[in-house]
Order: C-alpha cells, then sequence, then structure tokens
C-alpha cells in the first residue's frame, strides 16, 4: 500500500546509492522536485533511465548523480542542447558518463515489457541504422510464425520509478491526466515508486472518465504532496509549461560555474516548498 | 512579390507538400511550424500527430516542446507513449513522417547523434528520439533543413535513421516496405529521390536561387533533373499566416 509521507522521507527510504532509477514525465508532469530531493541528498552512481533526459536530468548528471544514463532523446526540446549532458559525454566533467542510447519506440517498449513482468521488448524497429553498431542491448528475434527478423532490448526494471501526478486520494490512489507519456508503465515496472502530486485529495474526482488513468494505492510506494512540484514543467489543470525557464536554463547550464552556482542558490539551499512559489502566480490568475 | 526570408521560403514550400486529407507525424520546430502552416491555409483537416500521444491536435501556437499542454488540449484524444509507437506508428496507420537533422546524406540518411566519433563525440546531439522508427514505419518521409556544407555531408558520421541507404533498391533489401524520404525541402530548393538510384535530385529550385549557390552549400556533386522547375514564391497570404503564427507563438513562449 502507498504510504503518504514527505518527499524527503520518500526519496530517502526508496532511492539508494547505486540504483537504477527511472524519473519520468514526457514533457509533462515531469518531477523536478522529486529530482532535486535526490540531488539534495546526494545519491551517487544512479544508473537513470529516460526517454526524454532534459533539464531535471542535466541537474542530476552536473551535480555528479549519475554514473550512467539509459535514454532516446538527451537535448532541451525546443531549444538547444543539455550542456551538463554533452559536457558529461564530450570531456568527462564532473564524471565519465557511459550512455547506453535507444530510440523512443525502443524505451517505450522496454518500459511496457517491464510493466508486463517480461524479460524483453519486441518491436520493428532499429532498421539499418547505426544505434545497433554502438549498443549491444540491441539484439534480434525471429518471429516463429512469420520468420520476420524484429528488434529486442531487454525490458526496464528499475529498482525505482520517481514521477509526478495531478493528485491522489488519502489511500495513496494516483490519478494522471493529460499528456500520460510513459509513467503508468515505469511505475508497474519498478520495485520501489516515489509519486509527487499536485495535492491529495478526500476522494478523487466523481465525475473523472471511467477509463481515467490511476495506479491503485496497492500499487504505489510513497506519495508526497508538492505543489508546483513538475515546475518547470507544466501539470495539465493546475499550471502551464513554464517555457521562457527552458530558454534560460540554456544560458545557466553553459558553463560550470554559473551551474553549480544556480544549483546551490535554487535547489542545496532550498527545500522542496519552492516549488509552490515558483507556480503560485499561475494558481492566482486561475482564481 | 512580397519580401521574404529563405527559412519562410523553406517553411512554406514544406507546408505545400502536405496535403488535406495527409495523417502527418509531426517533429518540432520546422516540421512543426510546416505542418501548422498547412492546417491553417490549404489543409484544414489535416491530421497532426506529435508523439506525446496528441492525435489529430490543432494547436493555436506552436509548441516548444513536443508535449505542450496546448497540443493535448486541442486533439481529439491522447494516448500513451507506448500506445503511440505501438499501434500508431508501428502500426502503419501515419501516412507522413515530417523529419529535420544535423547531417543528411544524397540518399537522405540522417544524423541526430554525434558528430565525429561515436565514443569520443566532437559535438553530442540530442539523438535520435523517435526518428529510427518513423523513418520506417510512416508511408513516406518528406524532410525539412536549411542546406549548408556542414549539414548536407558526403557522409555521416552516424546513421541514425536510414532514409535509401546506399540508393538502388537497398531500402527494400532491409524489409522496409514504407517509401522513405519522397521530398527534401531546403532554403534553397526541392529535391526528389531520382527513381532508379535513389539519389535526391534537385527538381525544383526556389525564385533567385542559382544551381552555383545549391552546389556550394552541398557537401557532394548535387544532381539536378532533366526538368528543373522555379518554386512558385510565397504568396502573400501564406506569408502573413506564417508570421502570425510565429509571433503568436513568440508571444506565448515568452511566458
Amino acid at each position: 500500500m502507498a504510504r503518504i509521507t514527505s518527499l524527503a522521507e520518500a526519496v530517502g527510504a526508496a532511492v539508494r546509492d547505486g540504483d537504477t532509477v527511472a524519473i519520468e514525465g514526457f514533457t509533462h508532469l515531469i518531477p523536478h522536485a522529486a529530482g532535486h530531493e535526490i540531488i539534495r541528498q546526494q545519491r551517487k552512481h544512479l544508473t537513470l533511465i529516460r526517454m526524454t533526459p532534459d533539464l531535471v536530468y542535466d541537474q542530476l548528471i552536473g551535480m555528479g548523480c549519475a554514473d550512467r544514463l539509459v535514454f532516446s532523446w538527451g537535448g532541451n526540446p525546443g531549444v538547444g542542447s543539455l550542456h551538463r549532458f554533452r559536457d558529461a559525454v564530450e570531456n568527462g566533467w564532473p564524471n565519465r558518463l557511459a550512455i547506453e542510447e535507444h530510440s523512443h519506440a525502443a524505451m517505450a517498449n522496454a518500459y511496457e515489457a517491464g510493466a508486463a513482468g517480461l524479460p524483453c521488448a519486441v518491436f520493428r524497429g532499429y532498421i539499418g541504422g547505426d544505434l545497433p553498431r554502438v549498443n549491444p542491448n540491441i539484439k534480434y528475434i525471429t518471429c516463429p510464425f512469420t520468420g520476420e527478423k524484429l528488434a529486442a532490448i531487454p525490458a526496464h526494471r528499475p529498482d525505482v520509478a520517481v514521477i509526478h501526478a495531478q493528485r491522489a486520494d488519502r489511500a495513496g490512489n494516483v490519478m494522471i491526466e493529460g499528456v500520460l507519456g510513459v509513467q503508468k508503465e515505469a511505475v508497474l515496472a519498478a520495485q520501489r515508486s516515489v509519486v509527487t502530486v499536485e495535492e491529495i485529495v478526500d476522494e478523487l474526482p466523481e465525475q473523472r472518465s471511467l477509463n481515467a488513468c490511476v495506479l491503485p494505492s496497492w500499487t504505489v510506494g510513497f506519495v508526497a504532496e508538492v505543489p508546483g512540484g513538475a515546475f518547470p514543467s507544466y501539470a495539465q489543470g493546475y499550471y502551464p509549461r513554464t517555457n521562457s525557464f527552458y530558454k534560460q536554463w540554456d544560458e545557466i547550464s553553459r558553463d560550470r560555474e554559473s551551474f553549480q552556482k544556480w544549483m546551490k542558490d535554487n535547489v542545496l539551499d532550498k527545500g522542496p516548498e519552492v516549488f509552490a512559489e515558483h507556480v503560485r502566480r499561475f494558481r492566482t490568475a486561475a482564481e | 512579390m512580397a519580401d521574404y526570408k529563405p527559412n519562410e521560403m523553406m517553411t512554406i514550400a514544406a507546408a505545400r507538400a502536405l496535403k488535406n486529407d495527409d495523417v502527418c507525424f509531426v517533429g518540432i520546430g520546422m516540421p512543426s511550424a510546416a505542418a501548422n502552416l498547412a492546417r491553417l491555409t490549404h489543409a484544414p483537416d489535416i491530421t497532426l500527430i506529435y508523439e506525446s500521444g496528441t492525435l489529430a491536435t490543432r494547436p493555436d501556437i506552436l509548441p516548444l516542446s513536443i508535449g505542450d499542454g496546448e497540443l493535448c488540449e486541442t486533439a481529439i484524444t491522447t494516448v500513451s507513449v507506448p500506445e503511440m509507437f505501438r499501434y500508431w506508428l508501428q502500426g502503419g496507420r501515419i501516412k507522413v513522417g515530417f523529419l529535420g537533422g544535423a547531417q543528411i546524406d544524397k540518399y537522405a540518411n540522417l544524423n541526430t547523434t554525434v558528430v565525429g566519433p561515436y565514443d569520443k563525440p566532437k559535438v553530442r546531439l540530442p539523438g535520435g528520439g523517435g526518428a529510427p522508427e518513423i523513418a520506417t514505419s510512416c508511408g513516406e518521409i518528406f524532410i525539412i533543413m536549411a542546406q549548408s556544407k556542414r549539414g548536407f555531408v558526403d557522409k555521416l558520421d552516424f546513421v541514425t535513421s536510414i532514409g535509401h541507404v546506399t540508393g538502388g533498391d537497398s531500402r527494400q533489401k532491409l524489409g522496409v516496405k514504407t517509401k522513405g524520404p519522397t521530398r527534401l525541402i531546403t532554403d534553397l530548393a526541392l529535391l526528389e529521390p531520382d527513381p532508379k538510384t535513389k539519389e535526391m535530385t534537385v527538381v525544383s529550385i526556389h525564385p533567385g536561387v542559382t544551381r552555383e549557390q545549391i552546389q556550394e552549400n552541398t557537401g557532394w556533386p548535387v544532381k539536378f533533373a532533366d526538368k528543373v522547375a522555379e518554386t512558385p514564391a510565397p504568396s502573400q497570404k501564406e506569408l502573413d499566416v506564417l508570421r502570425d503564427l510565429h509571433a503568436r507563438t513568440a508571444r506565448a513562449h515568452a511566458a
């Protein structure tokens, strides 16, 4: 059953040094507050899985939390490079970062296979390109019925999945709306999970769709209420994406010193409560 | 004739390539601008799909990311990312895939992974994202890319997604049944694959552009079709709609 705790307690209990961690959210509902908590608790030697390692992974990589990255697209969406990710890959700063690189289709299939309890994902992909040459985890399987050669990669089975959602009820049932990404699959594929939510409510909305995306409480590890916890990403129905911050990040992260200063001022010396401040202007605007 | 920039000509030429009944998988950036320009001009019923799972989306502004809230709010429905890639892309339900890249070769293979060796890259690019499977699962592929010697190279540093591989029937020989790149739209010209060799060949040159200019910005000896057309210049309406779209987008993204 899900335990409702503080974010610090959830991360402290669920995320351990050396873990394989999947922090997910496809543009939407990216758990930035939880990422910052992992940095504050100085987790080391993590293998980070994520389809689109954007700002939150740039920060974890730049702060030396990660030894390895499993991913399919590493950029600042619509803006350009991830400078800390590039510095790690190109120059080994702050440490060498091993990479296992896939396509989106492969990553999505691998999460789904993990959620389904399968050892590998099978799909039609990687035909003709160079990724299979540089990633030994891309192999092939022959369909026993048609003889078609299909790509196979290992299922994602992270030690811990970290996601953000709009709401949970007091029992810890978690409801996600909007762009769903691979969050449901990531949580079901993982051994442990941390879910931050905009709010904990007495009951999930009665008018919800009969097919709403809900992670029942027995599938969830820890739930922590962190209003604004996805900022500068967004939470559909709560606040929009702060596109201007994604553009600012390009400058902040470009050199090592300005990055470290920003991390000290905004992460190391702060707590998850600052996220509510970041999105307060949207809340006021809505009222 | 209206005054316009080469980038505007490129986006407008790319938009014209899309039809009202197309189902189009849209990448962020220039493909997104072109696809939405098509929707706001001659192709109001076009189905636009973004890999975040948003089906038949009709954004009022261009998204900065592939999963902005605007896409979800204006879509007919939003599916999960595994469903997007399995049922919709791999399932063969998408007619046109719209791609860009950092490097392209004469067979329209694309590199968005690294410049330099993979293990010791000079520039680490974002990577393939959806492109490796978009390139083989969509019915056909349109590519939009500004021409330069750095981008249009004789040999790719890395093949992220395939076009016509090494030309001729090499794509089919890999077991791929879709057409691959049928159009390459640049800021200077329109290119299409030669029916036999599959080498991307100039079929139309934008107004005021010379053959020499095209060659100077291409890292291989460029082939020109027997009959090369002149691309019609942007109409005032096309320019107005595109500029309005960019202005709305810039205002929204500054927030």
